[in-house]
């Protein structure tokens, strides 16, 4: 027994290390396999009000591009209103489904910490059930492309699962002949203005420069633009192709974000419980 | 342990934690390499610090990074890598009982010990996270060049914080 304790404290640093290696080992792999802890996530209301304070800061460091971005939509919404003002109504022969109409309501969120460094990037929101939002929300961004999905919600606060994550999966289609495709960063992918659509059948003709648009599934409105191909010489070796996009959306950048309330989501969920990978 | 050198350490450790996630998380080259300058607070701890106390200051250091770098349990196994290597490499190299400095600095120490020492410690801290962070082996080549690239720079940063901040002994 006395050799024993002696061994123990001549080695201790070696068994010291074990002991805690080990506990940081167990809470990597417990935080990898279920979402991100709440506990000491940046929805954590101390590491989330901290954050909030310094991004008054950023913000005005930044205020030029969200002001061109503002002026940009701006001016976009305004051409559409022009649009639709100058529609002679008796030629529309299409009526809309009027309990459709009012399928998503966009919730709008300042980012206030947000990263592209890592493999598993994370955004953090200043918006929380408070403001009505809930897990796997669709979340979209100021001016064009997709931002990602809701992961988890606090009071105020939300995380966000962008695009830029190995676990995200948006479904998307070819804006030209509708064929479907599920976009995703890749993985060994590290650059934040690239994404890869992969499943789109073999048979359909891609060209550079043709956009790809969200499908209407998964919560996200469908037509949002979300990039433009190109690269589609990405041999696979199976009947899919894998196309490489670049992202009309700057994740470096991201200000201010939509989230995407939609009024069926809780009806669609429940007629499909056994899809998962695909949201 | 006096109640100075205790101040000296919570001081070091806000300001350099500080910086680190209010400054350098923001901060990459190309995405490969990133400097992670909070390691210096642990280099620096007193020698004389029982091992227990180096691994809990180490660990509680980590799950502080770890929670502004939503990242939980990464950094603290790096930091008790980097703990680890830190023992291991002070015994190795001095004797114990001969030592009459009070922290392994480089004003204390001389540039050659301790570059060799901060070069071992950030490389085993580096090693841990970039490889607990791709959690796999497939890019392994991408990732030792992540680590071998933010070694330089997170060395780079030590030495300049070191050389502006402790060279007592050349001044």
């Amino acid at each position: 027994m006395r050799n024993l304790w002696i061994f123990l404290s001549r080695y201790n640093a070696f068994f010291f290390f074990i002991i805690f290696f080990a506990a940081g080992i167990i809470l990597t792999i417990r935080n990898n396999v279920y979402q991100r802890s709440v506990t000491f996530g940046s929805t954590n209301e101390i590491v989330g009000t901290a954050y909030k304070r310094l991004n008054v800061i950023k913000r005005y460091l930044n205020l030029v591009q969200v002001n061109d971005s503002l002026a940009a939509e701006n001016a976009a919404l305004k051409t559409q209103l022009l649009g639709i003002a100058s529609i002679d109504s008796t030629q529309i022969t299409k009526v809309k489904d009027t309990i459709n109409h009012q399928q998503y309501t966009l919730i709008a969120a300042k980012v206030f910490k947000n990263s592209v460094t890592l493999t598993n990037n994370i955004l953090t929101i200043n918006k929380g059930i408070k403001d009505g939002i809930a897990k796997d929300m669709a979340v979209i961004s100021l001016g064009k492309g997709v931002v990602g999905f809701v992961q988890n919600v606090s009071e105020n606060f939300a995380t966000i699962r962008p695009l830029l994550n190995q676990e995200t999966a948006i479904s998307v289609v070819l804006k030209k002949d509708n064929a479907f495709g599920s976009l995703v960063w890749g993985d060994n992918n590290f650059d934040y203005r690239k994404a890869y659509v992969k499943e789109i059948p073999n048979h359909y003709k891609v060209k550079v420069g043709d956009t790809i648009i969200t499908s209407g599934s998964g919560g996200f409105p469908r037509g949002i633009e979300v990039g433009r191909v190109t690269n589609t010489n990405l041999s696979t070796g199976d009947s899919f192709m894998t196309l490489e996009i670049t992202l009309f959306n700057n994740f470096s950048t991201l200000q201010f974000v939509y989230v995407v309330k939609d009024k069926f989501a809780e009806e669609v969920k429940s007629l499909q419980p056994e899809v998962k990978n695909e949201q | 342990m006096n109640s100075r050198v205790i101040l000296v350490n919570i001081f070091r450790w806000m300001v350099l934690l500080f910086i680190q996630i209010f400054l350098l998380r923001n901060m990459a080259f190309y995405n490969l390499s990133t400097p992670f300058i909070y390691v210096l607070f642990i280099l620096v701890l007193p020698f004389h610090i029982p091992n227990v106390l180096l691994y809990i200051i180490a660990f509680i250091t980590g799950l502080t990074l770890d929670s502004f770098y939503d990242t939980l349990g990464v950094h603290t196994s790096a930091c008790i890598a980097l703990a680890f290597v830190r023992i291991l490499f002070i015994s190795v190299s001095l004797n114990r009982e001969s030592i009459d400095e009070p922290e392994p600095s480089l004003g204390n120490m001389g540039f050659r010990w301790f570059s060799l020492y901060a070069v071992l410690c950030i490389f085993a801290h580096h090693v841990v996270l970039f490889f607990l962070e791709a959690f796999k082996f497939t890019s392994l080549t991408y990732t030792l060049g992540r680590t071998l690239l933010s070694v330089v720079f997170t060395l780079f940063t030590v030495l300049l914080v070191e050389f502006i901040f402790h060279n007592r002994k050349s001044a």
